[in-house]
């Protein structure tokens, strides 16, 4: 039986125009966002080929340390190269914000599309080229000098790969940047009038902190870049001090756009995981505006504490000193999210579906990337764990546990929003299970290692050194791993077009985008009014067995935050061909 | 792989020190061992709370009926937010202070250190003594002494680099500094153990930098005496010894003398040999070609190989580049 909001088999925004021009052209934010949710899970799939080759690489046995050559190493090089500024740039950065922000913010608002359809587009186009000239460097030379590009080494000693792919990283960083920008604008100008700061879901204040970090601090990264491109290309010195130049001094650059990046990476996840803890606990989440303020402090603190990647570096005592100590004023808020979303539970209806088993074990997961963090912000500690395994599992567990879980989560959760069908069965939970015992099984290991000492970005460690067993597990577990994020992938593939058809609202959120039918129109709402009140009041909405879904209900009279408001009160671009009447 | 290469890899777990680090072999290692189980025994106790609040919850308000409403409870309550947003903060000040503390101890040696002067080059480790002696790189149970310092001497390291980034790393001391291009770092430490530590190098070099190992010989001070007594002078040996010295410390991670390749060409046989460059030249290899070699190698390079070589100008004396080359001619 399909559900009387399913619009599958009547005109939705998957079905309005056809061909490949109508998605590659297309202003329409849903499709840019499913566009590049395929695309990351594309580069994500490169990135993943490469993470097998690293792993295969450090198994114990597979290569003889002794007679480990020239080549082999160079190889290994770039596979850890590749693999980071892959997963970093092209899939990480952009998955969450580009692809679920994308698709579900202006949806949220109650608008039409974001304030800049077009700048929209051309994001995902300068997306693709970025993507492009990464991957031309495969033909043109080996890539080896790690994603953050350290001189002297890399406009120095380095070939001229390195010359394409900071160009890939710098056209990445406009993309990232038009985004951000975007959502700025659409959520200032294109909020319905009753739906004030403090009514906004969560995921946008998530992603209104994000936007802020994209704008303030990519700039950085590219002028960092154009920098070394300048030295590499004219040896003109600013890095390298042979010529004069000063290699610590691109290590602050770097470190200043790539410490609020980690923040970009994740604050969407923590939107993501507001979202499900309400909705799946059917209850106001727990301290809305101490959630939201503590987006916005992550935003701010995360541009003062770049300096705890330099502690060893040869900058001066007291930075390092000042450095520590703001580096736990992160974590203090990091925190606060997490008991928010615990409490959220704390007498709620919490409903075992995938996405909210995802949600789960993100607390778990960082719990452990969050708490290690706090070994690495103090000095003593960290002066042993540096470029160690410790802090490769640690930010494994913050980008990968936490960032790529929520992402994962978003996805089954907006899923049957983007394609209307469900997604939310036996496999799709054994696909969390997998995923969930490979990546502990690969990274609890590295934490001991890197405590032990072993360092990163070694393409072979020697049986001696006595690190074979972490490696041993860790390959293990990445295997595992693969199995489990391949089946979640199958899961989705096998749901678009034998999913069991999705009502417009599974769950019971109660945020806009759920009052449109799944999937929904090309313009996101048949009706142009509705009310805009708590944006976590679960007692508007109710379950139906018929719809096997739940339904609107109608909102008390009486309440003042709720009122008849028009869709979107500014709209940028009127004339352009795909605009809405 | 099978079952005993296993358990030899389980081997760390029988190896000195405790499931976490490596041993204690230096006074510093203690206190960074210390602060690491205190923020280990927060850290744990926190996880669990909040990882056993989770599957609390979530069994006990697990949703039984689909679509089921839960009963009315309080979504906000400041004095809770007060409380846990304080309590993690007084931790992490405590953190703060202990590694604060520890740090600006292992950032100021003290002033009666012995100095021992560390270069790092790709991809190799150096170590002078103020005393003339120096030494190359060595592994654990490999050729080559390392870094040979008295027990319970406060050694101050001073640290420097050739051509890239590269950090040198103790991690039976604690201790870890990069090595900059262009400037001097300091490190120190004092030794509690005799025996033989791993040195890594923990910065990303380039191609060997896995190789880039090397060892610490903690001897007694009466050994140590002994053992610089025999470091004879560079210049008091002749040329051709000096040479190969010279050539193990500084070279020998990129060429071999038995003809074959590593990372550039191997040397032997080289002297009055005709070598074809990059773009078609041809050279034959007399004294000027090998000083230019070595002192600006990017300015011929050889054929089928990279332009990888370190530049040695202004790093080698006059003396040094001519027992390089002697070295280099005797070699057939
Ligand atoms: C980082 C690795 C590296 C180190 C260290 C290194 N070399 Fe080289 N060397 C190379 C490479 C690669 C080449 C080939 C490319 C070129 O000609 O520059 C080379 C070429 C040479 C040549 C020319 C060989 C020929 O066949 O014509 C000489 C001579 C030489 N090196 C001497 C030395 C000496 C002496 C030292 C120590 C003081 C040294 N190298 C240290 C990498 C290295
Ligand atoms: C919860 C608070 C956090 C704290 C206190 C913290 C602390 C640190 C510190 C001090 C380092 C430097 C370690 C070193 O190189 O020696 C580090 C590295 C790193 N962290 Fe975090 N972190 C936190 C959260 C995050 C988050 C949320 C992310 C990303 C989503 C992240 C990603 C990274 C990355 C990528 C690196 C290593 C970069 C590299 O060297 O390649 N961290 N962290
Ligand atoms: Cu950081
Ligand atoms: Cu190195």
């Amino acid at each position: 039986m399909t559900p009387s909001t399913n619009t599958l088999e009547r005109t939705n925004y998957l079905n309005a125009t056809k061909g490949f021009m109508s998605w590659f052209w297309t202003i329409d934010h849903k499709r840019l966002g499913l566009m590049y949710m395929w695309s990351v899970v594309a580069a994500f799939i490169l990135g993943g080929f490469f993470a097998l080759k690293i792993r295969m690489t450090l198994m114990p046995g597979a290569v003889d340390f002794a007679s480990q050559t020239a080549e082999q190493m160079n190889a290994y090089n770039n596979a850890f190269t590749v693999h980071g500024a892959v997963m970093i740039f092209l899939v990480i950065i952009p998955s969450i914000p580009a692809a679920l922000g994308n698709f579900v913010v202006p949806m949220m608002l109650g608008a039409k599309d974001v304030a800049f359809p077009r700048l929209n587009r051309f994001s995902y186009h300068l997306w693709i080229i970025g993507a492009l000239l990464f991957t031309g460097t495969f033909f043109i030379g080996n890539l080896d000098t790690g994603w953050t590009f350290y001189p002297p080494y890399s406009t120095g000693s380095t070939d001229n790969t390195v010359i394409l792919a900071t160009l890939g990283a710098f056209v990445l960083g406009f993309s990232s940047i038009f985004t951000g920008l975007n959502f700025i604008v659409t959520i200032h100008k294109m909020r319905p009038a009753n739906m004030t700061w403090f009514r906004m879901p969560l995921f946008l204040w998530a992603i209104y902190a994000t936007a802020v970090i994209q704008i303030l601090a990519t700039p950085v990264i590219g002028i960092s870049l154009l920098l070394l491109l300048v030295e590499k290309t004219m040896s003109i010195g600013i890095f390298n001090p042979e010529l004069g130049g000063d290699p610590v001094f691109f290590q602050h650059l770097f470190w200043f756009y790539s410490h609020p990046a980690v923040y970009i990476m994740i604050l969407p996840g923590m939107g993501v995981m507001s979202e499900l803890f309400a909705t799946f606990s059917r209850k106001p989440i727990f301290g809305y505006k101490s959630i939201a303020m503590s987006s916005l402090a992550i935003a701010l603190f995360s541009f003062i504490v770049w300096g705890h990647h330099m502690f060893l570096s040869g900058q001066s005592q007291l930075m390092s000193v000042i450095f520590s100590a703001l580096t736990f004023s992160v974590a203090v808020p990091s925190a606060i999210k997490v008991f928010n979303w615990i409490a959220t539970m704390y007498k709620g209806s919490v409903a075992f579906t995938t996405p909210m088993i995802y949600g789960m074990s993100i607390i778990w997961l960082f719990g452990i990337g969050g708490l290690t963090g706090l070994f690495l912000a103090t000095l003593g500690t960290d002066v042993q764990f540096h470029d160690t395994y410790f802090v490769v599992a640690h930010f494994h567990y913050v980008m990968v546990g936490s960032a790529l879980f929520g992402f994962i989560g978003g996805i089954y959760y907006w899923w049957p929003k983007m394609y209307g069908r469900m997604a939310d069965n036996f496999w799709t939970k054994l696909a969390w299970f997998m995923s969930f015992i490979g990546f502990n099984l690969t990274f609890l290991p590295q934490f001991v290692g890197g405590s032990r000492g072993m360092p990163r970005r070694y393409a072979g460690y020697g049986t001696e050194a006595g690190y074979d067993s972490f490696n041993y597990w860790s390959t293990i577990g990445a295997m595992i791993l693969a199995v489990g994020l391949t089946m979640a992938l199958g899961t989705l593939i096998y749901s678009m077009f034998r999913g069991r058809k999705a009502p417009s609202n599974p769950w019971g959120g109660v945020t806009l985008e759920w009052q449109t039918p799944t999937p929904p129109p090309e313009h996101n709402f048949e009706i142009d009014a509705f009310p805009v009140g708590d944006p976590y009041d679960m007692n508007l909405c109710e379950y139906n067995g018929e719809e096997e879904g739940f339904l609107p209900v109608n909102p008390r009279a009486d309440d003042p935050c709720v009122a008849d408001v028009a869709i979107d009160p500014v709209y940028f671009e009127p004339e352009s061909e795909n605009a809405p009447a | 792989m099978n079952l005993s290469a296993l358990l030899r890899a389980a081997a760390w777990l029988q190896q000195d020190g405790d499931y976490f680090f490596p041993v204690e072999a230096s006074t510093n290692a203690g206190e960074v061992d210390r602060i690491y189980y205190f923020i280990f025994w927060v850290s744990a106790v926190s996880f669990a709370l909040i990882v056993g609040a989770t599957i609390y919850f979530a069994i006990k308000y697990r949703r039984t009926k689909v679509g089921m409403n839960p009963e009315d409870s309080p979504h906000h309550s400041t004095s809770i937010e007060i409380v846990w947003s304080v309590i993690p903060t007084l931790f992490m000040i405590v953190m703060f202070k202990w590694g604060f503390d520890d740090y600006v101890d292992r950032r100021t040696p003290p002033g009666d250190a012995y100095q021992v002067n560390v270069h790092a080059q790709k991809w190799s480790w150096a170590y002078s003594y103020d005393e003339g002696a120096e030494t190359g790189m060595g592994w654990l149970g490999g050729e080559g002494e390392g870094l040979v310092v008295p027990v319970g001497v406060p050694i101050k390291l001073r640290i420097d680099s050739a051509d890239v980034l590269h950090s040198f790393s103790v991690p039976a001391f604690r201790i870890k500094m990069d090595a900059v291009p262009g400037r001097y770092t300091y490190a120190w430490f004092e030794a509690t153990k005799i025996g033989e530590y791993p040195v890594f190098c923990t910065e990303y070099c380039g191609t060997r930098h896995s190789r880039m190992l090397s060892k610490v010989q903690v001897l007694s001070q009466e050994d140590f005496d002994a053992w610089m007594k025999k470091q004879g002078n560079l210049a008091d040996l002749p040329p051709v010894e000096a040479g190969q010295k010279l050539f193990q410390r500084k070279c020998a991670s990129c060429h071999n003398m038995d003809g074959s390749k590593l990372i550039g060409p191997a040397l032997n046989g080289l002297y009055g040999k005709e070598e074809s460059l990059v773009g078609g030249a041809k050279v034959t290899v007399d004294d000027n070609y090998l000083r230019e070699s070595i002192l600006e190698p990017s300015a011929k390079i050889v054929e089928g190989y990279p332009d990888a070589m370190t530049p040695f100008a202004g790093q080698l004396s006059e003396d040094e580049i001519s027992w390089l080359i002697t070295y280099i001619k005797s070699v057939k």
